[in-house]
């Protein structure tokens, strides 16, 4: 019996979620009393055991096929790997190639699934913590299985540190090239734009709550009067209000300003990856449980319409 | 051409509620299109715009109550729909992905469609699998949080573009029939035309049970338990400015400014 992590890469780079893979993993492992091992598949796969191999690892088993992420070649592979090891449970990041292979593989391996984890806990059985109506609700899961496939949300357990000394072992999973059924032919970079605003040290960032794409001239007016940069959050960036280099959060950019003033935002887990990090940060929003509170620094509770005028008039 | 959509609704919660047992209670819910699904639809119906007889049929697992959200789709182009619901099914508590996948990989096998076009997760529940696990077991190829679709329906083929993290699209082909889970922002969804909703009223929206669909009962046991639902204690530690409007924003002013904001 083991718990299985999956790691993440891409373009030559482990991703962060990897390590705290092996956090969540090693936890689990203890929950059980069991090893914790580590699959990482395709790419330079020694370069990445080696930077994977933290504390905590009984063993990291690579599948050397392929240069980037390919979701059949991830089934195929994770599929052998598991028909070997039979995990108790297998661990993948939620994040958008975690969704691109994980839902198949549990359905190839008749595991159940549950995504998006916050929390794992053995009580018995395995109890997945999950959040709903974009984290307003808290639910628990109980999964009465043997087996069970589980992606977990990044940034929710700390990355694995410290040196580990786990043996890396060479997996053949005689992945069948016949039926690799999709080709990834190239990435794009979104195009950058007239203003970077990674570089920005004040940053006034709307959201949803803006309503209407004419009510943004008052965003605009406080940024002007702060010498601010307007950023949004996606649904403002989806509406085709502002472009998508202004967009901050998981698919945009991951911004570090000094001050961040969140307008009609409510803090949904894609937009606080790309902002969490701001030295300060000031919330304005007419729901008192918008969860952009739970990190907000300073928050004002009202209708954004009031607000936002009445400080550009100070600054002015 | 067939393109399958299956679409849901999803619940918003009010600013305030109460949680009643496993359920945020329903007076403190609001239902509407799943966001993801709207720009499903769209993508669907622009895609029976631009080719020759193309057929675009939703599927829907739900109550009656979600008829609403399908007209929805039905006047914004879709051609006709089917609804998957029956005593049996109401009484699962939880939806989750295989649940929701065996129900419409059921649909899926009459209608043999050449593309299933679905949002990427719903906006409540949140499990973002459905699409994936549908194709899975279809036999299907699929791509994940799709944000550019280019269909080549004579080669068999959809090149799309899917939306990685930090601002960079993977670009891939993937070989038809498949399902892709599509991201917010690919278009802009149309508003219902009033003809449109005339029109959708009387389109067919056949409601289908698990009998109707070759099922068995026993299809829907899952060793998953929805255990229990709380509001989670709020870890703000934020100063919160109270009074007016002009108060409040005299008070952040005055601490913006110490900052060494807009001076």
């Amino acid at each position: 019996m083991t718990v299985l992590a999956v790691a993440e890469h891409r373009r030559g780079e482990l991703r962060d979620v990897s390590l705290e893979l092996v956090t969540a993993g090693r936890r689990l492992a203890d929950a059980y009393g069991t090893d914790l091992h580590v699959a990482v598949v395709s790419g330079n796969v020694d370069r990445y055991a080696d930077d994977l191999n933290r504390d905590g690892i009984d063993a990291i088993h690579t599948v050397n096929f392929g240069e980037e992420f390919n979701h059949d070649v991830y089934v195929q592979a994770l599929e052998a790997l598991a028909a070997d090891l039979a995990p108790r449970v297998l661990l993948a990041p939620h994040t958008v190639n975690g969704l691109d292979y994980a839902p198949a593989l549990a359905s190839r391996l008749d595991y159940p699934l549950v995504t998006d984890a916050v929390d794992l806990s053995v009580d018995e059985s395995l109890v997945v913590t999950r959040e709903m109506y974009g984290s307003k609700v808290e639910t628990t899961i109980e999964v009465a299985s043997e087996r069970a496939l589980v992606t977990v949300r990044p940034a929710e357990w700390p990355a694995a540190e410290g040196v580990g000394d786990a043996p890396v072992e060479a997996f053949d999973a005689a992945v069948d090239e016949s039926a690799v059924g999709s080709t990834v032919t190239g990435f794009e970079e979104v195009a950058g734009g007239d203003v970077d605003i990674a570089e920005a040290d004040v940053l006034v960032s709307v959201g949803r709550g803006i309503g209407e794409e004419e009510n943004l001239d008052i965003i605009y007016d406080l940024a002007e009067a702060l010498g601010a940069t307007v950023s949004a959050s996606r649904p403002v960036v989806d509406n085709g209000w502002l472009p998508k280099n202004r967009q901050v959060g998981q698919s945009g950019k991951v911004v570090t300003p000094d001050v961040y003033i969140a307008i009609g935002i409510s803090g949904a887990v894609q937009h606080v990856a790309g902002m969490k990090g701001a030295d300060t940060i000031v919330a304005i929003n007419d729901d008192p449980n918008a969860p952009i509170f739970d990190i907000a620094d300073y928050g004002i509770v009202d209708d954004l319409f009031e607000v936002v005028p009445a400080l550009t008039e100070r600054f002015s | 051409m067939k393109v399958l959509v299956p679409v849901t609704d999803a619940a918003t919660v009010d600013d305030e509620f109460e949680v009643d047992g496993l359920h945020v209670d329903e007076r403190y819910l609001t239902h509407d299109i799943n966001e993801w699904d709207e720009y499903a639809v769209e993508e669907a119906v622009q895609l029976a715009e631009a080719g020759e007889d193309v057929e675009v049929v939703t599927a829907t697992v739900g109550p009656e109550r979600v008829e609403e959200t399908i007209r929805q789709a039905l006047a914004k182009g879709a051609d006709r729909a089917v609804r998957v619901w029956d005593d049996a099914i109401a009484e699962q508590t939880l939806f989750d992905a295989r649940t929701k996948a065996t129900l419409l990989e059921a649909v899926a096998r009459e209608e043999d469609p050449d593309l299933v076009l679905t949002g990427v997760q719903s906006g409540d529940a949140g499990f973002a699998a459905t699409g994936v696990t549908l194709a899975e077991r279809l036999g299907f190829q699929w791509a994940a949080v799709v944000n550019n679709l280019d269909l080549d329906a004579g080669e068999g083929v959809a090149r799309v573009h899917r939306e990685l993290e930090g601002g960079v699209e993977e670009l891939t082909e993937v070989t038809l029939p498949a399902v892709l889970t599509i991201q917010t922002g690919i278009n802009d969804p149309r508003y219902a035309s009033l003809r449109g909703i005339r029109q959708a009223q009387n389109k067919p929206l056949d409601v289908k049970g698990l009998a109707d669909l070759g099922l068995d009962e026993s299809t829907l046991d899952s060793p998953l338990t929805w255990t229990s639902t709380s509001e989670p204690e709020s870890q703000s530690e934020a100063r919160i400015f109270e009074g007016d409007a002009e108060t409040t924003a005299g008070e952040l002013a005055d601490v913006l400014a110490e900052m060494g904001v807009g001076q």
